[in-house]
């Protein structure tokens, strides 16, 4: 096992690592920038190194000064977390070359999957299904993506081939929203990653996200736990994810279990990973794009399969073999996930500023991952997620009331957050019955609340 | 001095790309104002450190040492001395090589440019150099031990 391991992180995610590295016997090294050195990560870790100014990127997302403290103060692993370096190739790389393990797979299967048009062919090849879609390496240019969307058929996804959280997405309906649409994503894309290479797909109405959660170790053993449906969305951002979907049956869990594996293994993938679907109304299914990370609603699976999915990650990290096999993997009970957000519920502005007040839920299957507390300031630097409530129940009707009962406990005062719109959807009927696709908030949103949506910056769809 | 002038003198610190600047005017006294990087805690500065260390507007490019930061704890001060701290995390060393003579010693005198020590990042040394004449009053780290960014590495008299 490893004996000091570096968080190449913050908030939830940093928190989490250092309770499993705990768990386990590791030390921990917490970095921070000048505007974290009040956060909770830094207090919990063993030792706490500043690397770096506010802006991330010159901290936490400066390879050369997370490279200099790995040294430095010696740690023999690194935990991306997720966001931040967690999908950077070279971040992977200059760790190996640095002689310390990097908790994650290898450099180029996060190149791989970082590279959207490239992951569909190889998926293709494999025999997983894709959507219709553009063929190649993608385009730049916007006749090209007329030429594809003639083909294709309206409405279209415009994607960017390096894209990942939402950034450089755009729905096209006609021909004139893609002449519109396609340079804005274009230069989004441009400004988020650093390449324009755009891609197009057929867009889906009515379907959900639908992602599974798999394991690899470095002996090509790759198991999936089961499903998440994250289609409450909003501008191509989850904000509550669920396990069980509320619609999966074990004959489709198996069929799609088995394409999310086969994904990992045909390119000898290793470590934990995500693979998404989208979900069509008629039990169909098509892979968007492999996370080659842990992912922020990873805790709905671990409560419904009794796994600890950072430390395995870690154990297999270090060598070890899956310690389990599919067979003996089950889903109990339904989990339900709310990313609390600091912003405002109603405008999704966002809501920095001292938690003077902060008290979570408790009881009985209720479980909150946060990195505030009382007098805590939120950054401006930052993700605005500061909690994350998962609640899991016996079945999914539970988990809901057991969702609302938490959430009205929760206290956070001093900044607004999120909580009375995880409400709404948890008392939303379309909810309840397990009867929604990704553009469930959209419609929703415009449905309960009309009177500020003219108040809201233009959706990305 | 009054906040709209504050504000102008900010301005003027964005235009030309300052992280740092000083003022001591006989009439209006003295102010600092720092941007972008959080004021330091305790009883290093004797007069109260401006609060504009505007949080929305992060010094992105700030690279040179920054003599104050907000991680990490330095001695109290006199008005003639300032904080030597590291521009980057790594490993201090006080000499060139294991067998050659410290760059300084305390009670040195240094002049402007001189080398004080150097931070070792990424296989890289670099020569940290001292920023104003003046004389070394106390080292503050061990040779060869692991710094972070903001560190407090040296004490030195303005002379």
């Amino acid at each position: 096992m490893f004996k000091k391991l570096l968080v190449a992180n913050r908030g939830t995610i940093a928190i989490r690592i250092i309770r499993a590295c705990r768990e386990l016997g590791i030390r921990t090294t917490a970095i921070y920038s000048t505007a974290d050195k009040d956060s909770l990560h830094v207090r919990m870790a063993d030792e706490a190194v500043c690397i770096g100014p506010a802006a991330a990127e010159d901290s936490y997302l400066n390879i050369p000064a997370i490279i200099s403290t790995v040294l430095a103060y010696g740690a023999d692993a690194v935990h991306p977390g997720y966001g931040f370096l967690s999908e950077n190739g070279d971040f992977a790389e200059a760790c190996r070359r640095s002689g310390v393990n990097f908790v994650g797979p290898r450099a180029r299967h996060i190149r791989l999957m970082g590279d959207k048009p490239r992951a569909r062919r190889i998926m293709l090849r494999a025999g997983v299904p894709i959507l219709p879609g553009s063929e190649g390496t993608g385009v730049t240019e916007l006749r090209e993506a007329q030429a594809d969307a003639k083909r294709l058929g309206f409405p279209v996804l415009i994607k960017a081939a390096a894209g990942g959280g939402g950034k450089g997405m755009r729905i096209a309906r006609d021909a004139t929203e893609l002449a519109r649409f396609f340079p804005l994503a274009r230069a989004e894309a441009e400004a988020a990653f650093g390449s324009r290479t755009m891609y197009l797909e057929k867009y889906l109405e009515r379907a959900r996200h639908v992602e599974f959660q798999i394991l690899a170790d470095n002996n090509r053993n790759v198991i999936h736990l089961g499903e998440r449906d994250c289609s409450i969305q909003r501008r191509h951002q989850k904000v509550l994810e669920e396990a069980p979907c509320p619609v999966m049956t074990k004959r489709l869990r198996e069929k799609m279990g088995k394409a999310a594996v086969r994904a990992a293994q045909v390119v000898g993938y290793s470590n934990v990973g995500t693979v998404e679907f989208l979900l069509a109304p008629g039990g169909q299914f098509y892979f968007i794009e492999m996370n080659t990370r842990i992912q922020v609603e990873h805790g709905v699976t671990e409560m419904v399969t009794s796994t600890d999915l950072v430390k395995e990650s870690i154990r297999i990290a270090t060598g070890e073999p899956l310690a389990m096999k599919q067979r003996q993997l089950e889903v109990e009970g339904s989990a339900i996930e709310c990313r609390v957000y600091a912003e405002d519920p109603d405008t999704h502005l966002p809501s920095p500023g001292v938690v003077t007040n902060h008290h979570p839920p408790g009881g009985l299957g209720v479980r909150v991952e946060t990195a505030l507390y009382d007098g805590y300031r939120v950054p401006v630097h930052y993700d605005p997620l500061v909690a994350k409530l998962i609640v899991h129940a016996d079945d999914r009707k539970l988990a809901i009331a057991r969702a609302r009962a938490a959430l009205r406990e929760y206290l956070i005062d001093g900044i607004k957050t999120n909580i009375p719109l995880h409400l709404r959807i948890l008392d939303d009927p379309d909810f309840i019955a397990g009867q929604f696709a990704t553009d469930f908030l959209t419609r929703y949103e415009t449905r309960a609340v009309p009177a500020i949506a003219e108040s809201r910056p233009a959706k990305a769809s | 001095m009054e906040v709209r002038e504050i504000k102008a003198l900010l301005a003027l610190m964005r235009e030309y790309g300052l992280a740092e600047l000083e003022i001591d005017d006989r009439k209006k006294g003295k102010v600092r104002l720092v941007r972008g990087i959080a004021p330091l805690d305790g009883a290093s500065a004797n007069h109260a450190p401006p609060a504009v260390a505007a949080a929305s507007t992060p010094a992105r490019h700030v690279r040179a040492p920054a003599r104050q930061s907000g991680n990490t704890e330095g001695p109290a001060l006199a008005d003639n001395e300032r904080l030597v701290t590291s521009p980057m995390v790594g490993t201090f060393y006080r000499a060139a090589s294991p067998d050659a003579s410290p760059f300084v010693e305390e009670g040195d005198a240094v002049r402007k440019g001189q080398t004080l020590c150097i931070i070792e990042a990424m296989k890289m040394m670099n020569e940290i150099e001292a920023e104003v004449a003046g004389r070394i009053v106390k080292i503050l780290c061990e040779n060869a031990q692991p710094v972070e960014y903001g560190q407090p590495l040296m004490v030195v008299e303005i002379g």
